[in-house]
């Protein structure tokens, strides 16, 4: 069905599951309990697992399939956001021509980009993309924004200001929000059972529909002739230049494409809060969508959405636990010992997640270089090979894989 | 006027003269040798030929085009193949989709952008792909990551990988260095097959002197960039300059 | 014309400190096969070094006051340093305001063990991993030093004034009939800074050691077969460019007050001096450092500043393309480091 095999269209449908069903999955805990703190079904957060797992779905593309480590491509995030939030400016709120825009001008952006850094490959890629999103965002925080032309409002961030022509938007009848005909992205439906509180959000539900089109597209690309090329690129390019195909079109062509997911997600990001600034486009950003790929697994297809997931829920939890949680946690020890675990863990938690992050990210590269898809398909080889121990029958033909 | 001319070529790196007035001709449909001792410019002039080096002086054509200034890829598209030392195939990929990229390059030359098409709806290469494997007794083996396989297993794919494009002219580059003698025989009965079942010409750089006369119909020597003699194997054996230059250090073949 | 030579003073300044960053990179490059995306982590460390010397050296300790008392008449609480009361209160005095150039003392111990700490506990075990593996690996490594030192010393800058003697202003050209205000610090910036790249090229041109590296850079594999014993090489190697990044951070204190997220400021940029030069080029990281450190200056003009708002903050990476689409190997590179 829709050109996918079974298993893939398996996948497909688990994530589609999932990510509509997200506002009940994700409040396990009922609304007044002290585990509430764990829920993650509120709208704003939630919206980032989905718009951020586009993100790192196309630098997966990119990354995971032909091994060209990108270290900007946060500056494609921050070209669409600007982008979105100019159509905001101009026509009006609708998301839409806003989230089209993204596409086309990150996919420009990433073309020009590409076509000087694809020049090179390994480190001195890595190096060079690092160097021109380092630029893009001196751009967009200082160069173009000065009175004569400013095109990103500089420190403040890009908004829409009552003065803006937003031509066909029509405040009567339309919200003085982002919308999508007419319906606000703010829009949250609640819905309480019993002690649990539900919440269905507009702006959610777009940004899952489209993340769940990117991976369906992703999964085509993956299985496509296009996606072996690029993993040949990976494997070999020597053998691939010498058996007549030309290596940069195919690396450039990912490259684009992958700018195009985070221009995407860059105008996503807009749509659901219209303030573009461009810290979105700092290095560190660059780096978290390279961890989210990493941590998941890169050069898998559910990796990136489960790395973006983690990444983005713990980032949340982590600098919500501040000292007084961890007394709470640790209020069974005696007090000294407590004082101790609160004193150990305080500087991981809180303000302290980046450091979290920082060790998570060296221990995983270190042992679990394939991520986590490939720790859970260890642990379930093992599981497997117990299993076929403990049968341990002499005429036990393991079909081979 | 045979299908690949060498005309003139030289090529020098800093103070070294790697290459002065080559000329050489490999008639269509033979299987031309070059030999030479170490340092002689052998891999030089392959590198020359395939676009990887471009000779200072001199003109390379392959069917009366020319093949200087193109880029690997084109020289391929052209209708060169060619063959590693170390057998470079695709590790990460299974031995199927080793026999597949070739597959593509043919029939979609150097880029398609087709990210919608099914990989597994593509009939025609998968099914030339199947064929190929089957013809090199690699079949079984189509599941398995490239890289896990054995060298003379490497070999036959990489050299089932270039005939797939059919190509006019196939270059190998010392094709059974590092193998057992098992595997070297293999290799020499696979050439043999290939030559004899296809209308192809091959060009080979070889250590070995029993692979060369078991394959060559001519036989080029090279000795310190330039050719010494160009001749049949059996008067390249018996030739007085060849002896000192070269055979004299080979006990194999006296 | 002083406006001139004002500007190329600001840039060899500033110039200085991406060329000593770029060395390191440069050095652990050639002969490690490595991108040390925490070498300007190294650089911060560097910094704070000379903050927790300032630290130690102000630990003080509280004494009632028997003449003197605040305005509500109560004892005043004084508080000593320990060196004043150890040393005397004027051989104190200076050695607190001494504590940049003595940080330089105390930082070359301590960056030389990070350096082998960093290179025996981790980057070792990256050698044969692919490239991408170990610029991730530093990246991580990075975030973790910088959040560390963000952990002790707070998210704000730090001032490491340099000792009162030091911080003023110097004349500069007056016998040649020019006027240059500059303050001394900077110059000594640049004397030190040219001081350490003169040390390490003569270390690598004039011992056995230096050219063992060398040898290593020009061809590694052949240097391993050789039977010289390339590890402990590269973990002395490791340690000296991590002690010239971490110098190169202690000097730069009083000209910016150090903060946690100065090395990735500096090191995005070394980076493109790098590339400029030409990978794995030391003559050329050192040169591209201070050129790029000039234009960088003459574009942070008033001048060229209203001419393009804002050109200062990306004339590097202009020039770095403009260098890279015409000469891709950098103004020095050799061929065959980091060729497709």
């Amino acid at each position: 069905m829709l050109g996918l095999n079974a298993k893939d269209m398996s996948l497909l449908i688990v994530v589609a599951i999932l990510t509509m069903c997200a506002p009940l999955i994700l409040n396990p805990f009922p609304a007044d309990s002290a585990m509430a703190q764990f829920n993650a079904g509120y709208p704003d957060l939630m919206q980032k697992f989905v718009i951020f797992g586009i993100f790192a779905i196309g630098f997966n593309i990119l990354f995971g399939l032909t091994g060209y480590l990108s270290f900007g491509h946060a500056a494609f995030l921050g070209v669409g956001s600007y982008s979105c939030v100019w159509m905001f400016k101009l026509l009006g709120y609708n998301v839409l021509p806003g989230i089209a825009l993204s596409v086309v001008t990150s996919g420009l952006f990433a073309l020009l980009i590409g076509l000087i850094t694809l020049r090179r490959s390994g480190i001195y890629f890595s190096i060079l993309t690092l160097a021109f999103a380092q630029m893009s965002f001196a751009l967009a925080y200082s160069v173009l924004s000065n009175p004569k032309f400013n095109l990103t409002n500089g420190e403040t961030g890009l908004q829409v200001y009552a003065n803006d022509p937003q031509w066909f938007h029509n405040s009567e009848r339309l919200p003085d929000l982002p919308h999508i005909f007419g319906l606000s992205m703010r829009a949250t439906q609640k819905v309480s059972v019993g002690g649990w509180e539900f919440q269905f959000n507009t702006g959610y539900y777009l940004c899952a529909f489209i993340m769940l089109i990117c991976f369906y597209l992703a999964i085509r690309i993956f299985r496509s002739p296009f996606g072996m090329m690029l993993r040949a690129v990976k494997s070999n390019q020597q053998r691939m230049n010498y058996t007549g195909l030309n290596s940069r079109p195919y690396t450039l062509a990912a490259f684009v494409i992958s700018g195009m997911y985070a221009g995407l997600a860059g105008g996503l990001l807009s749509a659901v809060d219209p303030l573009a600034g461009a810290e979105r486009m700092q290095w560190t950003a660059s780096g978290e969508v390279v961890l989210m790929t990493i941590l998941g697994g890169a050069g898998t297809l559910i990796g990136p959405v489960l790395g973006a997931g983690l990444i983005k829920y713990f980032e949340n939890i982590f600098s919500k636990i501040n000292d007084n949680v961890l007394h709470g946690w640790f209020s069974f020890l005696p007090d000294g010992m407590e004082d101790l675990m609160v004193t150990l863990i305080h500087p991981f938690v809180g303000k302290g997640w980046h450091l979290t992050l920082g060790i998570i990210f060296m221990l995983v590269v270190t042992f679990l270089p394939g991520g986590l898809v490939e720790g859970g398909q260890r642990i379930g080889r093992m599981l497997s090979r117990k299993k076929s121990k403990e049968a341990d029958s002499p005429a036990s033909t393991e079909p081979a894989e | 006027m045979g299908i690949l001319e060498v005309k003139n070529v030289g090529k020098r790196f800093g103070g070294l003269q790697a290459l002065s007035d080559v000329n050489l001709s490999v008639a269509e449909n033979t299987v031309h040798a070059i030999i030479g001792p170490n340092g002689a410019g052998k891999s030089t002039l392959l590198n020359c030929l395939i676009g990887k080096l471009i000779p200072d002086t001199g003109s390379v054509s392959f069917d009366g085009q020319s093949v200087l200034g193109r880029k690997p890829f084109e020289i391929c598209q052209m209708g060169i193949s060619r063959v590693f030392q170390t057998p470079e195939i695709f590790g990460d990929l299974t031995v199927m989709e080793n026999m597949m990229i070739p597959g593509f390059a043919k029939r979609d030359g150097a880029f398609e952008l087709n990210p919608m098409q099914r990989l597994l709806a593509q009939k025609d290469v998968i099914a030339h792909a199947e064929h190929a494997l089957e013809d090199m007794g690699l079949a079984d083996k189509r599941h398995m990551n490239a890289a896990s396989m054995s060298r003379g297993d490497k070999r036959r794919l990489e050299i089932a990988m270039c005939l797939s494009q059919d190509p006019r002219l196939l270059l190998l580059d010392e094709p059974t260095a590092g193998m057992a003698r098992a595997d070297t025989n293999n290799t020499i009965d696979l050439l043999k097959r290939i030559k004899d079942e296809r209308d192809i010409t091959i060009a080979i750089i070889e250590h070995d002197m029993h692979v060369v006369f078991s394959l060559a119909e001519r036989i080029t020597v090279l000795a310190q960039g330039t050719p010494l003699v160009e001749d049949t194997p059996d008067n390249i054996k018996g030739h007085p300059k060849v002896r000192e230059a070269y055979l004299g250090e080979t006990q194999e073949v006296a | 014309m002083d406006a001139i030579l004002l500007q190329v003073l600001n840039g060899l300044d500033k110039g200085s400190a991406y060329a000593l960053i770029a060395l390191g990179l440069t050095l652990i490059f050639g002969t490690l096969g490595v991108v040390n995306f925490a070498h300007g982590a190294l650089f911060m460390i560097g910094a704070f070094c000379s903050v927790t010397l300032q630290r130690i050296l102000n630990a003080s300790f509280e004494t009632i006051s028997e003449t003197e008392k605040d305005f509500l008449g109560n004892p005043l609480k004084v508080k000593t340093p320990y060196v004043e009361s150890w040393f005397g209160p004027e051989v104190g005095a200076s050695i607190i305001d001494w504590s940049v150039p003595l940080a330089i003392l105390f930082a070359i111990p301590i960056m030389i063990a990070i350096g082998f700490i960093m290179e025996r506990g981790l980057i070792k075990h990256f050698y044969k991993r692919p490239h991408a593996d170990q610029i991730l690996v530093t990246f991580g490594l990075a975030i973790v030093l910088q959040e560390v030192i963000k952990a002790f010393f707070g998210a704000n800058p730090i001032q490491t004034p340099a000792p009162d003697a030091l911080s003023g202003v110097a004349q500069l050209g007056e016998g040649l009939g020019l006027q240059i205000a500059y303050p001394i610090w900077r110059l000594i910036y640049i004397a030190f800074a040219l001081l350490i790249i003169g040390g390490v090229f003569a270390f690598l041109q004039f011992t056995t050691f230096g050219m063992v590296v060398r040898a290593g850079m020009a061809d590694r594999e052949t240097v391993g077969l050789l039977g010289i014993d390339i590890d402990k090489r590269f973990t002395t190697m490791f340690g000296l460019a991590a002690a010239v990044a971490g110098l190169a951070g202690v000097m730069y204190g009083p000209i910016n007050a150090p903060n946690y997220h100065m090395g990735m400021d500096f090191l995005v940029l070394s980076f493109v001096v790098v590339v400029v030069g030409g990978m794995g080029s030391l003559p050329g990281a050192v040169l591209a450092g201070f050129i790029l450190g000039i234009l960088e200056a003459f574009a942070s003009t008033t001048w060229a500043t209203t001419t393009i708002p804002g050109i200062n903050q990306i004339i590097i990476y202009l020039v770095a393309i403009i260098v890279l689409l015409t000469r891709p190997r950098g103004l020095m590179g050799k061929k065959g480091v980091m060729e497709d």
